[in-house]
Order: C-alpha cells, then structure tokens, then sequence
C-alpha cells in the first residue's frame, strides 16, 4: 500500500512537469501551428533563471586562503550575509521561490525575442522546416548555457524550512516508511496551480476569448478586425513563462544541467500526442496518465515481471493509445490532418 | 719484472677488458635498435622533428567538465616534454628518462577529438586522429564504454591507447589489450580500500540496497562492492539497474524506503551520481534511522568535480577516489604548483590520471630509445615507477593495470576553501588492493598487429 501511494505521489509530482511543458507546447502549437522544439531549453533557461538569481544573491567576499599558495583559494561570506545578518541568509535560503519574480519577466522577454526574431517567419513553413530551426535553436541555446555555467549540473537548494520529507503515513495512520519531499509536494501543487491559472485566464477574460476563437479558426477572427497575430506573440511569450516556471521550481528536484530541457522535451511531445496536438486538457491528462505510469513500471515488483518496462512504458501507452484513439485522448478534428 | 710494470700491465689488461666488454655489450643494442627502425609501424616519424599525440576526451555532453580537465592536463604534460614551464613531474618523477627535449629529440605536438562520451563517436575521433592526422598515442576519455571501445580499435590499429578515466573492471579484466595501459584504479579496488573502513564506521551487521548505473562500469562496481560487504557480513537486499542519464531517480530511491536496507551504496558516476545522491537526501535517507542504526550512504567512486555538483549532499559520505590534490608528496606537489599556476584552480584525478599517462608514455619512449609499439609496450609492461603523486607504482604487465595506493575519502563535513570538498580518510597502501589478474579473464593479444 505504502509503495504504491508513493509512486502514485512520484507520478503526480513527475507528471506536474510533464503537463507544464506540454501545456506550454501545446498553446504554441494551437494558437501559432508552431512545433516548437525549443520548447525543453525553456523550462532548461527558467530552472537556469532560479541558479542565476542565486548566483547573484550569493556574491561574496572573497577573503584568500593563505595556507594555498599554488593558486588562488578563497573563503567566501556572501555580501547579503555580512550587510543583513540574519535577513540576508534568509533571502539566500528562499532564493529559489524568490528567483520566480526574477524569472517571469526575463521568460516573458525571452519569449517574445524567441517570437518576434525567430518563429513568426515559419509560421507559413512546413512541419518539418519548424522542427528543424528549432531544434537547431535548441542546441544553440544548451550550448550558450554550457559556455556560462559548464556542463554539470548545479544543484539549489529549497528553503530550509521545507528541505526535508513529509510524514504522510505517520498523519494519515499508515507505514513511518512513507515520506515525501516537502518541496515536490509544493511543485504537485504549483504545477496543479499554473495550470488552473492558465486555462482560467484563456477561459474568463476577454484576451483568453480572442485566443481561443484564433485557435479555433484565425482567418475569422481576423476578418473580425482583431490582430490575432499581436495576441499570439504574446501567447508564445506566456508558453515560455509557463514553461519557464516549471524549470525554476523543479531546480531543487533535479540539479539543473545545460542538456535538462531535451531530457524532458522528448517526453513532453508524447504527452502531447497522447493528450491530441492541439488539446490543453489533453496535455494536462496525459501530463500525469503518463508520469504516473512511468512511476509505476519501475517498481520492481513490475520490473521483475517485465524487464526493462520502465524504460519504454510511456511510449507503449503511446502507440497503444494512437492506435485505439488516433487523434490521442482529447484531439481535436483536423488538427495535423491536412 | 718490476712492481710498477705489473701494476701498468693490469691496468691495461683492464681497460682493454673493458672496452672489449663495452663494445660486445653495445653490438646486440645496437643490431636492436636497428631492428626497431627496420619494423615498419604505423605513423612512424621516421625522421621528422615532431611527433602527434591524440587526446581524445569529452567536450561535449555530461562529462564535458572532466574533458575540460583532462585537456588542461595534456597541454601541460606537453609543455613539460618540450621543456617548457617548470617541467611538473618530470622533476619527481623516477626513473626518468626524459631529458625536457621533447620525446627522443622530436617535438611533442597534438590534435584533440571529441568522445562526447559515446563509444562510437569516441572510435570514430580516434580514427581519424590516426589515420589523417598520424598520431603515435591515443589517450583520455571518461567512460568505460568509450575506453573498451577505443582499446580495441586501438589494438586493431596497433596505435598505444594511455586511458583517461575508467573505473571498470572489464577495462583491464576481460577486455584488456595489449595495446591499452590503464593508471586509473579499478572497481575492484575500491571494494578492497573501503571494506576495511565500512567494517570500521558501520560494522559487520548491515543491509545493502545497490541503486547501479546500467552499462560496464556499474556492473563491475556493484559485483565489487556486493563482493566486498558480503564478505563483511553484510547482506544485499537488492541490486536495481538505472539507466543511464535517467535524471528523476525518484522511482528508484523511494523504494528504498521499505526495503529494511539501512546502507544505499550508489554505483553511479559524474551527473547521475550527483542527482540520485542529491535526492536520497531530499528522501530524507541521510536522516533515517532503521533496524536501529543510522541509515547511511556509500559513493564508491567519487572525484572533486562530481563533489563540486553534488553540493551539501556529498557531506560525510565515503567513497574512493585515484588521487586527491590535497596529498603531501613531492609528485603531487610539482602537479598542483604547475596545473594552480597556468589554471589558477587545483587539478582534478581525470586530470592528474592523463597528466601521468601521457609522461608514461613518452618516458617509455624515451627509455626503449624508439617509438616501435612493441617495444615501448614491453618497456612500460612491469615498469615500476615513483614521484607521480600515488607512491611506488607498478604498470603490472600481465594486464596493464596500474597498482599503486588508493585513497579512502569522505566528503568534507566543513571546508575551509570552494576546493576543499574531499578530506583524505585513508590512504590504503597497494598491497591491500592486489589480486590476481586471472580473476577477471581475457587476453591481452599480441604484442605485433
């Protein structure tokens, strides 16, 4: 019992990022017909905007080692610590939750230079033309990441404070064996609260109208007099915030690394397949279908039985769900058809 | 007959012996060394006034930061043969033949590859730094699967292959090559040094959970380490493969949890190490107490670098390492001063590892008088060496393993510098980590290809 729960909460946990980045793939992809491919190095850039911000929180005073002589060794005191005291080793503790506000306009802005310099002239390209350049724009932005920050990953740590593990089974009366990560507990639930936020703000206000009703049909909405193409620009710029807000948040989860993005990139596009091309719901769905299933092939219960499951689970669901449901689970007519 | 002129007489008869010995001594080298000239080789310099070594490490990819390292080294092996700077270990270094000229009067030059840690980009780099560019030596590397790939193509191509960092058992058990030599420890070896410590720190009655990196190097870490516990009475609960590169080992760990293991020993290198530590810890693992004990953690294989990644996780966790900049000895010493001076930051073991096999080789060079493969591979084959950082060391010729002392390390619960991350525990003398090379099977090959 124990170990199913906790692989349940894993799925969730993992699924969260999971439908972050495919619901950001999808809304590109439903409102431009863009697949983007740059999609992963987003949420890479925003977990890399929380290291950033942390690396500026800590600027230190370097006071040198003299027992080192060979080179140039220092004992550092951030310079938040020696002006605050106590203060500023709190905002260096709460540097990742803190680095969100850092994160929203530089992701914002990166969107919208992503948009405006790149992507609007492959709108009327083919597919493959757009997988192409963005992919190519991918591997340019891992690597610029690389030459800053090297190629291992840079661990961040979450707020002391919930550092540690939730005893989920001590207070619901079950096993002391089941505890969870306070902090991915809060991305389940960040992640649940971005995507509330995202589809209440497509759902109740006047923008997210307008957006919808491009999606839907475009040429009609601009005979309508409205710059559909304006409102896009910036629907590229939210997908890149949204994508860029799961990597800030999932920094103390996995350590981040310059090559993060493509690990997740070609996951979330099955989510997205799965979900149907197009489908905000969909990619939400399958977001955690799949992250839950992934979690579950890799007991080892499961392991023993088939090996290797865990491994190709997620893309056996996948050809299974296509070939039962073609459009995945909540696609929509036409979408990719032509 | 007068005293003096007996006296003259021996000391002519002498001399004359002498020199008649000299010359009869000389006549087979010199045949030899005719020999050696005579053999056609593979990019051989002949009589051109440089010569090419292939450094083949990752640039890209996971271990780029280790291939960083690792070309940092060669270069600075390089300007210590050619003699310039302030010639490194070649001041510690004993025997010496290297006279700070080059190898053999020849300028040491160099091309690089990218491994990007991939076996078939590593062979296909390597390739053509043989064939197009004419390198003598291939060297460098940071994966077991790259270092048995390169090996063979090495061999195949009769080229020396000096590797870079490979840990595997494989790499100089069942699949050593004649045309391999390997200065890093091997798995075995960490299981022998940290036997002793883990009895001493966590006693004969423990329940291991193995989480291993799923390709060579993992397997024969975790045989070794499965081997060496067992041994202390510990029992293995289970042993899980991990695929490599996984990221999110959150599945793996968690069952952990309810396993009854109180000790998780993670066979796992460079950036899956530092995720699956990191987040055993954010599991709350490091702060359990079960079957009444402290749970613990065990590293096997650690290395500054990965201890850099692994931040305040890496905390009072043991593993062992090849070679640790912090070691007080005159070969250590000469490398830290050199590498902190051109680098301003201490060396790593990767870049320590390369920096000596690239003076093994053009030392073995040197003393065998030629550049002729077979030749310098019988000069390195139990050539016994010291003044490189590790104490007395062996290159034992029946599988080019090099044997030497092997540190125990703990990440360093308080440092006093961003590089002070490992604290030497102990220093495990090479005795305790020798063994017979039938053990691990294969065969070197022939010496001629």
């Amino acid at each position: 019992m124990d170990a199913i729960l906790i692989q349940i909460l894993n799925g969730l946990d993992k699924g969260g990022a999971y439908a972050l980045i495919a619901l950001g793939l999808t809304l590109a992809f439903g409102t431009l017909g863009v697949v983007n491919f740059a999609h992963g190095a987003l949420f890479m850039l925003g977990a890399f905007c929380a290291v950033t911000f942390q690396q500026v929180l800590t600027i230190s005073k370097k006071v040198k080692d003299p027992s080192i002589t060979f080179f140039d060794a220092y004992k550092e005191t951030p310079y938040l610590e020696i002006w605050w005291g106590d203060t500023g080793r709190a905002i260096i503790d709460y540097a990742v939750p803190l680095s969100i506000l850092f994160a929203i306009p530089v992701m914002l802005l990166i969107g919208v230079i992503m948009e405006r310099g790149l992507i609007k002239y492959f709108y009327k390209r083919t597919h493959a033309e757009q997988i192409l350049v963005t992919f190519g724009l991918a591997i340019v932005i891992q690597e610029i990441v690389r030459s800053f920050f090297g190629a291992n990953p840079l661990p961040q740590s979450a707020p002391a404070v919930v550092a540690g593990s939730a005893a989920i089974g001590s207070a619901l009366g079950l096993s002391d064996n089941l505890v969870y990560p306070w902090w991915r507990l809060i991305y389940l639930g960040f992640s649940l609260a971005v995507i509330f936020a995202v589809f209440a703000f497509l759902k109740y206000t006047t923008f997210g109208m307008v957006v919808r009703a491009g999606m839907a049909d475009r040429e009609t909405v601009s005979l309508l007099g409205i710059n559909v193409q304006k409102r896009f620009t910036i629907v590229f710029a939210l997908a890149a915030l949204v994508a860029g807000l799961a990597g800030v948040m999932y920094a103390p989860i996995l350590p981040p690394d310059y090559h993060m993005g493509m690990d997740f990139l070609v996951l979330s596009f099955v989510v997205v397949v799965v979900g149907g091309m197009g489908s905000l719901g969909g990619a939400v769905a399958a977001g955690f279908l799949l992250g839950i299933l992934q979690s579950f092939a890799s007991m080892n219960e499961i392991k023993s039985i088939i090996p290797g499951i865990d491994q190709i689970i997620i893309y056996l669901v996948a050809v299974v769900i296509l070939l039962v449901r073609p459009r995945g689970l909540m696609g929509r007519e036409g979408v990719m058809e032509d | 007959m007068s005293k003096k002129q007996t006296t003259q007489q021996q000391r002519r008869d002498f001399l004359k012996a002498s020199a008649a010995t000299g010359v009869a001594a000389s006549v087979p080298l010199i045949f030899s060394k005719g020999a050696y000239a005579a053999e056609k080789f593979r990019n051989d310099p002949g009589t051109g006034k440089s010569i090419k070594f292939g450094f083949n490490v990752p640039q890209t990819g996971a271990y780029a930061d280790e291939g960083a390292d690792e070309l940092r080294a060669y270069k600075l092996a390089v300007k210590h043969l050619n003699g310039e700077g302030d010639g490194g270990m070649l001041n510690t270094m004993k025997p010496m033949s290297l006279k700070g000229n080059g190898v053999l009067g020849k300028k040491v030059e160099y091309v690089t590859g990218d491994t990007q840690t991939k076996s078939d980009a590593a062979r296909a780099s390597a390739k053509r730094m043989i064939e197009k560019d004419g390198v003598l030596m291939i060297t460098g590397g940071s994966s077991s699967g790259v270092a048995i790939a390169v090996q063979g193509l090495c061999q195949e191509m009769g080229t020396i292959f000096m590797t870079g960092l490979t840990h595997s058992n494989d790499t100089t058990g069942k699949d050593k090559k004649r045309y391999g030599f390997r200065h890093m420890f091997n798995a075995y070896m960490s299981g022998r040094a940290l036997g002793p410590v883990l009895e001493k720190e966590y006693g004969t009655e423990r329940r291991a959970y193995h989480l291993t990196a799923d390709y060579t190097w993992g397997w024969t870490q975790e045989q070794s380490m499965k081997d060496t516990t067992e041994a202390l009475g510990w029992k293995t609960v289970k042993t899980v493969r991990t695929p490599v590169g996984a990221g999110d080992f959150s599945q793996y760990i968690t069952p952990v949890l309810n396993s009854g293991a109180d000790v998780l020993i993670l066979n796992h290198y460079g950036k899956d190490m530092i995720n699956s530590l990191n987040q055993a810890v954010q599991f709350g693992l490091k702060d359990k107490v079960v079957n009444g004990k402290q749970f613990e953690i065990v590293v096997p294989l650690f290395s500054r670098l990965m201890a850099q990644g692994a931040g305040d996780a890496i905390k009072g966790i043991l593993g062992s390492t090849n070679w640790n900049w912090q070691l007080k000895n005159a070969g250590t010493n000469a490398f830290v001063k050199s590498f902190g001076a051109e680098y301003g930051f201490p060396p790593s073991q990767a870049a320590h590892t390369c920096y000596v096999q690239t003076l093994l080789y053009a030392n073995a060079c040197e003393q065998a008088g030629t550049f002729y493969p077979p030749e310098v591979i019988r000069t390195l084959e139990d050539f016994i060496f010291d003044g490189m950082g590790n104490g007395e060391t062996l290159y034992r010729g029946a599988d080019h393993q090099c044997f030497k002392d092997v540190l125990v390390v703990r990440g360093n619960p308080n440092p006093t510098s961003q590089f002070d991350l490992l604290k030497v525990e102990q220093v495990v003398p090479r005795s305790k980590v020798e063994y017979d090379p039938s053990i691990f099977g294969g065969e070197l090959g022939p010496y001629k290809v």
